[in-house]
């Protein structure tokens, strides 16, 4: 009894150390969602709004802002979007070093011309990429989100579901954060900040 | 055609899953088929039991099943539902040990490397066949998977999602074959009697029925991962969410009660000892 106590005590000794180093060690935590050990590095062959072929190696030493959605949505996307236009204002001259991609979903409706309209809404950084299907469910598999089509109304209107989530890169293309629209702004610019520094 | 034989595909291949259920099926009906030689083969229900069981693991981790069930809640309590439920259940109704036993290839391994693995799996075997700890894992792995943080890292990550539904079916297939094992003494040792099994099947139901009318009965959405990943289809959050909690709740919760109408069924038929098989019910299957 007394033999197994201090067995256990010894153990509990032993533990208050490795603790304490562990959380030593570990760097700051990130406010958003770190996915550094969780998602693979960035990677795709699509095409950009301006019509020319591009690969993920374009945007190296670049932080990337990545995210899913479809010029025709009517909530999602213009806030998602209009909030990292607001992160980027923040970040003053950081902002050079940042590229949104926005990838359609809707490649159907949205052309190379909606696209360009759509993002020049929002910035110079804000890319619009579009690819056929099988480029576009590459992409989506390897990021694990997806998309799907509603039934079309009377005057061939049909809702997107998509993912509302931004994927960010660091400078290296090495996936580091999932920023869900749930995040406070000032979590996302401290975060985007610290990536680009 | 050629569009369903699509949906037959895997999402996406793993061949741990291929080698499991391939391999799984092959050395059963080979053994069956020499067991079958020497007179000594189950009848047809065990081998359909298993059958179905390796098949329904296949269909819901390697078809395009397997896509609905990351992207939707619902449909992914139903693939854990056969995982860690139906399909683990069927395979151990089937008894199919001896039958895979015989099926093995005549391989040598050196003494020096099977004995201590052996002893190795035998000690883990025991450790978690322990009539604590195995019902406490078999709820505690459904609660781990459902923490909506650990959850939204499970439905991210790739290699997270393969041990979340590799450790659902081998604690499936570990479990079930605990409680519905239709001999309660073999060689003389002691294994768990069908009273301690039924106060577990028992006890194993209430913290998932309570789980499920969480989920179901929850007024906002708990796992956000599939708002942020994207759904299959565009299906409102809080009814996948209501679905997918009755699933957890219901039909999970009948598994126990499908097991300990088994367990009585055992009972009536004067199993549980080897020793003393009760006649016509056992045989077809030999030793």
């Amino acid at each position: 009894m007394t033999d197994s106590r201090s067995r256990l005590r010894r153990v509990l000794l032993w533990l208050i150390p490795v603790v304490l180093l562990l959380t030593a060690c570990g760097e700051p935590e990130w406010r958003t969602k770190d996915i550094s050990n969780l998602m693979p590095s960035l990677a795709f062959e699509l095409t950009s709004e301006t019509g020319e072929a591009v690969t993920a190696e374009r945007y190296r030493g670049q932080v990337v802002l990545m995210f899913f959605g479809f010029t025709h949505c009517p909530d999602i996307c213009p806030v998602t979007l209009g909030r990292l236009k607001a992160v980027l204002g923040q970040l003053d001259d950081d902002a050079e070093d940042v590229t949104v991609l926005f990838v359609t979903v809707d490649p159907k409706r949205d052309d190379l011309k909606a696209l360009r309209q759509y993002t020049s809404a929002f910035g110079e950084e804000f890319v619009g990429l579009r690819g056929d299907r099988q480029a576009l469910d590459t992409l989506t598999k390897r990021y694990r989100v997806t998309y799907g089509y509603g039934e079309p109304d009377a005057s061939g209107n049909y809702s997107v579901s998509h993912s509302s989530a931004v994927f960010a890169f660091d400078r290296q293309g090495d996936a580091r954060l999932l920023i869900r629209d749930s995040d406070p702004m000032e979590a996302v610019v401290a975060d985007v900040r610290r990536l680009v520094q | 055609m050629t569009e369903y034989l699509y949906y037959l595909l895997p999402w996406e291949f793993g061949l741990s899953w291929l080698v499991f259920c391939v391999g799984g099926l092959w050395l059963y009906y080979r053994g069956l088929v020499r067991r079958r030689a020497r007179g000594i083969a189950p009848g047809v229900w065990r081998p359909l039991a298993f059958t179905v069981g390796m098949v329904g693991i296949y269909a819901v981790s390697q078809t395009h099943y397997d896509y609905l069930a990351q992207y939707m809640f619902f449909t992914h309590r139903i693939q854990h539902l056969v995982m860690h439920h139906a399909a683990p259940f069927l395979i151990a109704l089937s008894v199919p040990w001896p039958v895979l036993a015989s099926g093995l290839p005549e391989w040598r391994v050196p003494a020096g490397v099977s004995k201590p693995a052996m002893a190795l799996l035998r000690g883990l075997y025991r450790v978690l066949q322990n009539p604590v700890l195995a019902p406490v894992l078999f709820v505690g792995l459904i609660y781990f998977w459902l923490i909506p943080s650990v959850h939204f890292d499970a439905m991210l990550s790739r290699w997270l999602y393969d041990v979340m539904n590799w450790s659902m079916v081998i604690d499936g297939i570990l479990f079930w074959w605990l409680m519905l094992d239709p001999v309660t003494t073999k060689g003389g040792l002691a294994r768990l009697g069908f009273g301690a099994r039924l106060v577990i099947l028992w006890l194993v139901m209430v913290p998932q029925i309570a789980l499920g009318a969480y989920i179901a009965l929850s007024d906002r959405v708990l796992f956000d991962v599939y708002a942020v990943c994207g759904r299959a289809w565009p299906l409102a959050p809080l009814t996948d969410q209501q679905i997918g909690g009755l699933v957890t709740w219901i039909p999970a919760a009948m598994m126990s009660v499908l097991g300990i109408l088994v367990l009585i069924g055992y009972w009536l038929a004067g199993r549980g000892d080897d020793r003393a098989p009760a006649a016509g019910l056992t045989t077809t299957e030999g030793a």
